[in-house]
């Protein structure tokens, strides 16, 4: 059943995540050179960097197929949908039905999958190699991810994301031990997913050892804007996932408009907290070896997988 | 002398007080390679080739050969350098390959081909500088090439298809990377062939630099040769002005003042810190461990800022000059460096800790791009890459059969060694030689000598000396010829990345493509000093 205030909902929401999104990745580069002590960068720097990108012209390389061209579109429609699906604000989404949990990964395989299929299709070696690595990333993170979400679909008997947050939202306050094990393997999953450290380094300069910045290297203009826009999009998606998941308190029941509004400033004090989490965790650790980070993301499943067991024989009664 | 008292050659000893150096000539590329071979048995190395145009000054002291070129080697060895030439004919100048005892030869003789136009008779007969901007028969050095093209200026550019070693089997294939970066450094290009991420080999191309300073010095005079010689590689700037001085004042057999010589390691102390300082804050930068840099960063700023603020320069750029020194400092500098000293030893020792109990940089550094001792012989490697695999080999020690010039002999300098061979033993030593200098640069400024800070200089016509200086990289030397009017016949820059970039190749074959910055990092080479 959709209703106005629900529509208007979802789409206030999405005008939320397209502008809160570059912000966010302004923040957590505030943070980070705040804890490095250096002097941080305005927060509007992504904001500046999207419009200078969009009045640049587009330089296409010699053999850049239509694929080239369409996948900025592709992964930032993704993201979108993303962040339309997952609750930020309200669990009252129209769009929700659309895709649950698993097609939300999907989603983002979906967007993987093109920006990698685009970083190979100039054939430079550069795009190859951060091609296949974040494939090798990829393969690794989606179990895990998908391994959270069963935790959480038990304890709820639904899929849909936004069900499960409604439904933890609103129980009674209880320590589910599944639920920290899903927790942890979380945070993991979106360290490897958003290209950050310990896995990648988004502020590398180092072509060799770049993962997400070596697909993206031959992207230029508005292209390049639209996915730096979708990889703070996705950002922001992995922040309030996170948070609807095991923070989902705030976060408005239904057509209450008192409720939503009441939920954006304690959506902004979350993210703020989990951006400068985020900033603390890259500032502190060094990138690993590549090839630690099968062992990083082994360690997400299988902490995953306990969260799955630990829901199975402790909390089957519930 | 010590190693040949079977050789027919004579050595004599250098004058002055560098670091030791004899001169001598070979009658004859076989017994060139007769005396390289020797020296490598002897566990010597290789520390530099380079050629001269000897046609307008009359023939050399070997009887029989007409005016042509003549080859100059210096080979390292445990009590000094032995620096010997062999004259060639101006019609057929060709010498036999010393690839084969030395690698490090490989480069050093093809860059010679391309500049002065003398050849090994087989091996490796790529061009190294010559990208195509002259053609093949054109050879800049030659004094004759001033006229006919004027510098190179109207030549067309051919850009020439480079050989490199193609690595085949299943999986592999090439990377490509260079000479434009994704970041703000040096222009060079590296080829990998790789399995995956695996590397199998790596063979680098350097050139892309050159701008003829070597053709720029002949004819100049003394102080404008200080000031090209010091911008050869602008890191070691006081490194290679004072190996040029030791050779100037060798040639010129003059006194330089002990106050002078204290300023000189002073300077070339800070030089050494300001470098280490600035790769130990970019090695953890490297591995995403960007706390690292902005800490050290600031201390490099701090003390750059001081080189500014007492030698007027802050990478004291032609500070050091022949005869001297440029500039004095006052009494309250010397106190002004004592407590800086003080101040970033206590903080680099906090940092150090850091580096040494963080998990994550140490996974990135041990065993990471690791050369053992025996192929840093073989390659003639020197300096920090050197005794990052355990040999101890610093021109500014004592060790057994040679003592440092003055004043490092009364200073007592204890070199840095670590055996592991791997970045995190470059780190270790790097870290060690910063507090190594710090103690240093404490003793100098306490036991300052007074006077003079400049000797006269009087340019000798037809007198040539060596310079070899043990830079913060490793060991620079500087040859330099007089012509008959007193003015610069031939001079040439030696950068000890020369000998450590080949080490770079092997040094990254047993890792992965994404540690080869890390790699490379750690040894910092120049590309500018190689380029010339």
């Amino acid at each position: 059943m959709i209703s106005i205030s629900g529509l208007l909902g979802q789409a206030f929401a999405i005008l939320l995540a397209l502008v809160l999104a570059p912000l966010l990745s302004g923040w957590v580069g505030q943070c980070r050179a705040w804890l490095q002590s250096r002097t941080a960068p305005p927060l509007l720097l992504p904001y500046y960097q999207l419009q200078k990108l969009f009045h640049k012209d587009v330089v296409l390389a010699h053999g850049a197929s239509s694929l080239f061209r369409a996948a900025p579109f592709v992964v930032f429609g993704c993201m979108v949908l993303a962040c339309a699906i997952i609750p930020s604000l309200s669990t009252d989404l129209p769009l929700a039905p659309a895709a649950d949990a698993l097609a939300l990964v999907g989603v983002f395989g979906l967007a993987r999958v093109f920006i990698s299929l685009a970083a190979m299709d100039v054939g430079t070696s550069f795009g190859t190699l951060g091609g296949r690595r974040e494939m090798l990333v990829g393969f690794l993170a989606e179990p895990a991810l998908l391994m959270v979400i069963f935790t959480l679909a038990m304890t709820v008997q639904s899929t849909s994301v936004a069900t499960i947050v409604e439904t933890l939202a609103h129980r009674e306050l209880v320590i589910y031990p599944s639920l920290a094990f899903a927790g942890i393997a979380f945070t993991f999953v979106s360290f490897a997913e958003n290209a950050r450290v310990p896995v990648d380094n988004p502020a590398t300069h180092l072509e060799l050892t770049m993962i997400h910045e070596a697909m993206i290297l031959e992207y230029s203009g508005r292209h390049l804007a639209l996915i730096e826009w979708a990889a703070s999009l996705k950002l922001y998606a992995y922040s309030c996932l996170g948070l609807a998941l095991f923070f989902p308190w705030g976060i408005a029941p239904g057509d209450n408009f008192l409720a939503l509004v009441a939920a954006i400033p304690l959506l902004l004090f979350k993210l703020a907290i989990g951006g400068a989490f985020l900033a603390a965790i890259e500032t502190i650790n060094a990138k690993m070896r590549i090839f630690r980070a099968p062992e990083f993301l082994g360690t997400a499943f299988m902490l995953a997988v306990l969260g799955l067991l630990v829901r199975l024989l402790l909390e089957s009664r519930v | 002398m010590f190693l040949c008292d079977d050789s027919s050659i004579e050595f004599t000893p250098q004058a002055g007080i560098g670091a030791p150096v004899w001169r001598g000539h070979v009658p004859s590329g076989e017994e060139l390679k007769t005396f390289a071979a020797a020296v490598h048995l002897a566990g010597g190395r290789l520390a530099a080739i380079w050629g001269s145009d000897e046609r307008q000054r009359g023939g050399g002291p070997s009887a029989g050969l007409r005016a042509g070129f003549r080859l100059h080697c210096v080979f390292g060895l445990e009590s000094g350098h032995a620096w010997v030439s062999l004259d060639l004919p101006a019609d057929e100048p060709v010498y036999p390959d010393l690839s084969g005892i030395f690698p490090a030869a490989n480069r050093m003789q093809r860059a010679t081909r391309d500049m002065v136009g003398i050849a090994t008779s087989g091996g490796d007969q790529r061009p190294w500088l010559r990208h195509g901007a002259w053609p093949a028969d054109w050879y800049p050095l030659r004094h004759d090439a001033v006229h006919e093209a004027g510098m190179g200026v109207g030549f067309q550019n051919f850009p020439s298809n480079y050989d490199f070693v193609q690595v085949g089997g299943e999986g592999a294939h090439e990377i490509p990377v260079g000479p434009i970066h994704a970041g703000i450094i040096e222009p060079g290009h590296f080829r990998f062939s790789v399995v995956g991420e695996r590397v199998l080999r790596l063979e680098q191309r350097l050139g892309y630099q050159h701008k003829g300073v070597e053709k720029l010095l002949i004819g100049a005079d003394i102080g404008r040769g200080a000031r090209l010689v010091g911008r050869v590689s602008g890191d070691s700037t006081c490194a290679y002005a004072w190996a040029y001085a030791t050779a100037v004042e060798a040639a010129c057999r003059t006194e330089v003042p002990p106050r002078a010589l204290l300023l000189r390691t002073l300077m070339l102390e800070r030089e050494r810190v300001a470098n280490h300082l600035g790769d130990l804050g970019a090695l953890g930068n490297d591995a995403a461990f960007a706390f690292g840099l902005t800490q050290f960063m600031r201390l490099k700023e701090d003390w750059l800022r001081l080189n500014q603020q007492l030698f007027g320069h802050r990478f004291m750029m032609d500070r050091i000059v022949p005869g001297g020194v440029a500039t004095d400092i006052e009494a309250p500098a010397l106190s002004a460096i004592v407590e800086q000293c003080a101040a970033i030893g206590a903080t680099v020792k906090q940092l150090r800790t850091l580096y040494d109990e963080h998990p994550g940089l140490q996974d990135r550094f041990a065993t990471t791009g690791a050369i053992d001792a025996a192929l840093a012989r073989e390659l003639s490697l020197t300096g920090m890459a050197a005794r990052a695999t355990g040999i101890l080999l610093d021109g500014r020690a004592h060790r057994q059969g040679y003592t440092p010039p003055p004043p490092y002999a009364a200073l007592g300098v204890r070199p840095v060694t670590d055996e592991r061979g791997d970045v995190a033993a470059r780190v270790a030593v790097r870290f060690g030689e910063i507090f190594e200098s710090l103690r240093l640069l404490r003793e100098i400024a306490v036991g300052m000598a007074s006077g003079e800070t400049c000797a006269e200089v009087t340019p000798v016509a037809g007198a040539g000396g060596l310079g070899v200086i043990e830079a913060w990289r490793g060991e620079v030397l500087v040859g330099v010829q007089f012509d008959a009017d007193g003015r610069l016949a031939r001079v040439h820059p030696h950068d000890p990345s020369w000998q450590i970039w080949p080490a770079l190749e092997h040094a990254v074959m047993k890792d992965i493509v994404p540690d080869f910055p890390l790699i490379n990092k750690s040894f910092n080479l120049s590309y500018s000093g190689v380029d010339l």
